[in-house]
């Protein structure tokens, strides 16, 4: 186990929060400063991220760069933190993003606070990343709802108010089940073991053994589990709270909301409900694949319907988690290395789609499609990086979301066949909701206030270019990920295969080479 | 010698490389320095190319068969795994031999043709990025770089019909075609799937390898997903309805992508996984009756288009049929004979129909057309070329390679073979003779020009390639002749290595006097057809401007006109049913049962427990506050603590 040499993941969490601190001391009368403090910390923080993305070692098993720190002796609540190859994209695109959205939110008012929340949302899905005890992860997993709830409240546009509230009520209502189920778990270990402790590993160790509970415990407890992070990922049918969030909230929260929160869902899946209750995931699969497929031909339908480019990719996140939860409940190798990767590939194109609708909200202060038209031709750069984030989305093969998909599908065919081929169909509809919106807001001859709009500046330029140039490369060259997150996610299917008396097909070897 | 066959990498690299510095600097470059940049590319390739030939034919004949790895693309994954890799094979030189070569023709008349359109690059990039992907199709060592390219060549597609995209009709155009394309994709996909859960790869040698351990049922099934994703490319009924529309891009890209090369990747794509529709009789036979009808049908239609280009385009799409049949017989020799030299003359067509509409200012109506050949000679002695070369006259490239088609669908013999054979030969008939009235109605008869149009040749550079294109139909068919002895047909052989096991050519050696007299009678029906349509059209049309045949068909006629309402009916459907179940999925379901329940839900707490809203928001914010604080004290206290 490597535990490095100095507290990484701690430093990590720590920056940003120094940050918000400072910038909370800087003069409301200059934003600048509390904005350069947001630049430099958060880059500071993606620079810590590439380190930890450079010396993780991708064939360790277990976690790496571990602390263990008392926290609350009592009530044996740690702050334990590690990461692995699941965790580990999670913490890098979080840290990514994070100096994209500032750097696209220079324009927001109240440049302090507005800094002094996206810092803290930071720091606490950091925190979520890293945790490795139950408890600590709760609160971060809940911290993050306050600092996203002021950005849309106090940045949004039309019903933020509206939006912001449906947003934390709805993920909190998820939460107290989480919290339920924690507690629970912890009150279980207890009464069996004597002990009472709240680390991830060991409950996990506990909780999938054959001999710990019923398997009607498990079930209860794997629901309860389930259905918070279902809130978050969302899936159908709790996904209602996401447009209005996404559209209301500003551009950096929504680039934020997409790239990383709802990961926090599809994480808690493969981080928490699955290993701990391995037997209930599998007694479950079926109906956790039915709510994707569901997900992703109804998120694309409802989607095309959409008069609003903001709400449309929103609810094609509804489409692309989709498929996210399709491979995670595959339980296969491929499936969940598939779930891994559109997890990050998704945060990159849909991140670059947010990003590129606030600018011509800034252009034009609407997003309605219709009123639209002809952008290609007046600026035609901005339309053009639009198309290539758009065939991103598609999954186009050259870009991170087609190797994300075919892996997931692949590994959804594997073991439940016939999901795979229903959810394969909505591969057409991604093309047909953005194709469709891009022919009627970006095609034809511009008129009105189409005319003569600027195009993209090098600020806006710079945000949006890295997330298209890394979903290029990960969509040429996936292996970096995939290698860094195969043995995390191979352990996880040995675990559930062992504990849960399952069996992940997997294909036969091919015969040897051509002989001719 | 040998080393080019490990470079064969830089045939796709270099267009690759040309659309990259385009994209980026082709406002810079200019024009037209950049068309010139773009022509460079995709000549290079074409002379890289011609080395990887060189070098693949010095090999011995049973080992040209050559694969290169670049990187491990798909790595990490399990079991799966799949390099990004070439695979230089006889197959995959033919194809990168004639979309390199007409690639390039098309690239110089693009120079002329695009003349002072204000993206001018962009449209070199679209082009080059096209020749890109199409080489990658072809040259894939996997299904999933096949894939790859298949994909690429449909972005370019949608980019290069909707080049236009001020123009409504052609945004739309460019949406349904890549839209269609994705339908086949489903059943690529799919069968990738299959292929990999049974085989456990889905490189082609290995998987090819190892197709013989499979279940009858399982082959079929992968012959029959790929099949779904050669319709779509290759515009097969009932996903042909997309090709068309494409005609709304640019004419050289109507020639290049949606006749020469893009249009024939499904016909690839089955030829190179010949070996699983080897073990399927069903899927062969499926492949076969729905090219026979694409044949047939798309002929009928072809007759009762006015477009210059419509009439074109169903006449690409009848052809692709061709080639269909010719796979559904096992004849996937004589499928890319056709292929090649279906590219010659189709290619040359279009460019002389592009060359015609540039010299009448952009009229496409044949209708207001005729006796063109006074002013643009050039155009059309080429397009005559054409013209004999798709009606199957002797010594032209289509009569050789429909000829081939015809007599291996006979020699198949039984039920399928003889009524392939009958459908060959009705659609054969219709393709002379819709050939010839397009002929007439725009060289020859009545001059029907409107008045303030002045039609003239075109430069140069967009002659030239018409002057190689009519050569080519001219010679193109002589790289593989039939029932010669000794034989000749050079193709044939030269595939031989990548098509094992093919059918028909054993029989059809054996029975040169039947071939002979098929020969004849195939030659027989394009004389026909032609002597119909000369006795019909030669004086153009009448005064009142009423085609005869249209007048002859009545209803028929215009069933056929409007291609069997099939696309009116497709549009329908999705306007009507579809749009309607969409709205209410977005308005109803969405909007009213699963949000009206949870703000339901929500409603009935707040009025159970606090009564106002405004006391709930404050509520919400005092609770987020008491959160935000209680977790920065514990933190703070974590942070005090921490050793």
């Amino acid at each position: 186990m490597h535990t490095g040499d100095y507290p990484l993941l701690s430093a990590m969490l720590l920056t940003p929060l120094a940050g918000a601190i400072l910038a909370m001391l800087m003069p409301r009368s200059r934003p600048d400063y509390s904005r350069i403090v947001g630049y430099f910390t958060s880059v500071a923080t993606l620079g810590l991220g590439v380190s930890l993305l450079l010396t993780f070692s991708k064939h360790v098993h277990g976690y790496q760069y571990v602390e263990r720190h008392h926290w609350i002796n009592v009530l044996a609540v740690h702050f334990d933190v590690g990461v692995d190859g699941i965790s580990l994209f999670m913490i890098v695109l979080t840290a990514l993003l994070f100096p994209i959205g500032l750097l696209a939110s220079a324009r927001e008012h109240d440049g302090k606070s507005f800094t002094v929340w996206m810092l803290l949302l930071e720091m606490s899905l950091i925190g979520v990343f890293i945790s490795l005890d139950l408890i600590s992860f709760f609160v971060f997993f809940e911290l993050s709802l306050v600092p996203m709830y002021f950005l849309i409240a106090g940045w949004g546009h039309g019903r933020n108010v509206y939006a912001a509230m449906k947003f934390f009520l709805y993920t909190m209502a998820g939460s107290a089940f989480l919290f339920v189920g924690i507690l629970t778990v912890a009150y279980l270990h207890h009464k069996a073991t004597g002990v009472w402790t709240f680390d991830v590993a060991t409950l996990t160790q506990w909780t999938s053994s054959a001999t710990a509970m019923s398997a009607r415990t498990g079930r209860l407890l794997f629901l309860a589990f389930t259905v918070a992070f279902a809130v978050k990922v969302p899936l159908f049918p709790l996904h209602t709270w996401l447009p209005d969030a996404h559209t209301e909230a500003p551009t950096a929260g929504s680039v934020v909301l997409a790239g990383v929160l709802l990961k926090m869902g599809t994480y808690g899946f493969l981080r928490f409900a699955i290993p701990m209750f391995p037997s209930a995931a599998v007694h479950f699969a079926p109906l956790l694949l039915t709510l994707a497929v569901i997900g992703i031909i109804y998120g694309a339908i409802v989607a095309a319907m959409q008069p609003d480019l903001k709400r449309l990719i929103a609810y094609s996140s509804v489409a692309h988690l989709g498929f996210v939860v399709l491979g995670t409940f595959a339980l296969t190798t491929q499936g969940i290395q598939g779930g891994v990767f559109t997890m990050v590939s998704h945060g990159l194109t849909t991140g670059a789609l947010f990003l590129l609708v606030g600018m011509l909200y800034d252009r034009r202060h609407t997003r309605l499609i219709s009123e639209f038209g002809g952008l290609w031709k007046s600026i035609p750069i901005l339309s053009g990086l639009f198309a290539a984030s758009m065939f991103a989305s598609i999954g186009l093969p050259g870009f991170s979301g087609f190797v994300g998909e075919f892996t997931s599908l692949l590994g959804t065919f594997l073991s439940r066949r016939w999901w795979a081929v229903v959810a394969t169909f909505g591969v057409i509809l991604a093309a047909v909701y953005l194709l469709w919106a891009f022919q009627r807001a970006f095609t034809g001859e511009p008129e009105g206030a189409n005319v003569g709009l600027r195009d993209i500046n090098a600020r806006e330029l710079a945000t949006v270019v890295p997330l298209l140039a890394l979903s290029l490369f990960l969509g040429f060259y996936p292996k970096p990920l995939f290698d860094r997150s195969q043995t995390a996610v191979r352990d996880l299917v040995a675990h559930v295969e062992q504990s849960a008396n399952y069996h992940a097909p997997e294909p036969p070897a091919p015969t040897a080479e051509a002989g001719r | 010698m040998e080393r080019f066959l490990d470079f064969a990498w830089v045939i796709p690299a270099l267009p690759a490389l040309g659309a990259v510095v385009l994209l980026v600097f082709g406002k810079r470059i200019g024009e037209p320095k950049s068309g010139w940049l773009a022509t460079g590319t995709i000549g290079a390739s074409f002379v890289w190319s011609l080395f990887t030939f060189l070098a693949l034919q010095s090999q011995a004949g049973d080992h040209r068969e050559h694969t290169y790895t670049l990187w491990q693309w798909f790595a990490g994954t399990g079991t799966f795994k799949v390099p990004m890799g070439v695979l230089v094979d006889p197959l995959s030189v033919v194809m990168i031999l004639f979309v390199t070569g007409i690639g390039t023709l098309i690239h110089l008349y693009s120079i002329g043709y695009m003349h002072g359109d204000p993206r001018f690059s962009r449209f070199f990039a679209y082009l080059n990025l096209f020749a890109a992907s199409m080489l990658t199709l072809v040259l894939g060592s996997s299904f999933l770089v096949t894939f790859m390219g298949w994909e690429g060549v449909g972005l370019c597609s949608y980019l290069l019909i909707s080049f236009w995209f001020e123009r409504n009709s052609a945004a739309v155009a460019g949406k349904k075609a890549f839209v269609t394309n994705r339908v086949g994709d489903v059943g690529f996909m799919l069968a990738m799937f299959l292929m990999f859960s049974k085989l456990g790869t889905i490189e082609y040698l290995p998987a090819f390898a190892g197709a013989h351990t499979l279940s009858h049922g399982t082959v079929t099934a992968i012959a029959l997903l790929l099949f779904v994703g050669a319709m779509g490319k290759s515009a097969q009924v009932p996903l042909h309805i997309w090709l068309p529309d494409a005609m709304e891009g640019p004419t050289p890209v109507s020639a290049l992508i949606h006749a020469a090369t893009m249009v024939t990747a499904g016909v690839f794509l089955l030829c190179r996984a010949h070996v699983f529709l080897d073990i399927s009789p069903s899927a062969h036979v499926v492949v076969a009756w729905i090219g026979a009808i694409t044949a047939l049908g798309a002929a009928t239609v072809a007759v009762r288009q006015n477009d210059i280009k419509r009439v074109l385009a169903y006449s690409t799409v009848s052809q692709l049929g061709y080639m269909f049949m010719a796979i559904g017989v096992g004849a996937y020799g004589a499928a890319i004979f056709h292929m090649v030299t279906h590219a010659f003359f189709k290619a040359l067509l279009f460019l002389g129909s592009g060359a015609v509409i540039h010299g009448l200012h952009d009229e496409q109506d044949m209708r207001r057309m005729g006796a063109l050949r006074k002013f643009m000679p050039i155009t059309a002695g080429t397009f005559i070329f054409g013209w004999l070369a798709i009606a199957g006259v002797v010594p032209f490239a289509g009569f050789w390679s429909k000829d081939e088609i015809l007599a291996k669908a006979w020699f198949y013999g039984g039920p399928l073979g003889k009524g392939l054979w009958a459908v060959g030969f009705v659609a054969a008939l219709l393709t002379a003779f819709y050939m010839t009235r397009q002929v007439l109605l725009v060289f020859y008869g009545n001059n029907r020009v409107a008045e303030d149009v002045h039609p003239h040749e075109s430069p140069v550079i967009m002659t030239f390639p018409l002057l190689v294109l009519a050569a080519l139909s001219f010679f193109g068919g002589f790289i593989s002749l039939p029932f010669t002895k000794p034989n000749l047909e050079f193709l044939q052989k030269w595939l031989e290595p990548s098509i094992v096991g093919s059918t028909g050519r054993e029989i059809a050696a054996s029975s040169f006097g039947a071939g002979f007299l098929l020969s004849l009678v195939a030659l027989g029906i394009g004389i026909s057809g032609i002597a119909i349509g000369v006795s019909v059209y030669k004086r153009g049309l009448p005064a009142d401007g009423v085609d005869p045949v249209e007048a002859r068909l009545g209803v028929v006629g215009k069933v056929l006109a409007n291609a069997y309402y099939f696309d009116h009916g497709v549009a329908r459907v999705v306007s009507g049913p579809v749009t309607w179940f969409a709205r209410l999925l977005a308005d109803g379901v969405d909007g009213k049962v699963i949000d009206g329940a949870v703000n339901g839900i929500g409603r009935t707490v707040r009025e159970g427990g606090v009564g106002l809203r405004r006391a709930q928001t404050g509520l919400v914010r005092n609770y987020a506050l008491g959160i935000a604080a209680g977790a920065v004290l514990l933190i703070v206290f974590m942070v005090t603590r921490v050793s």
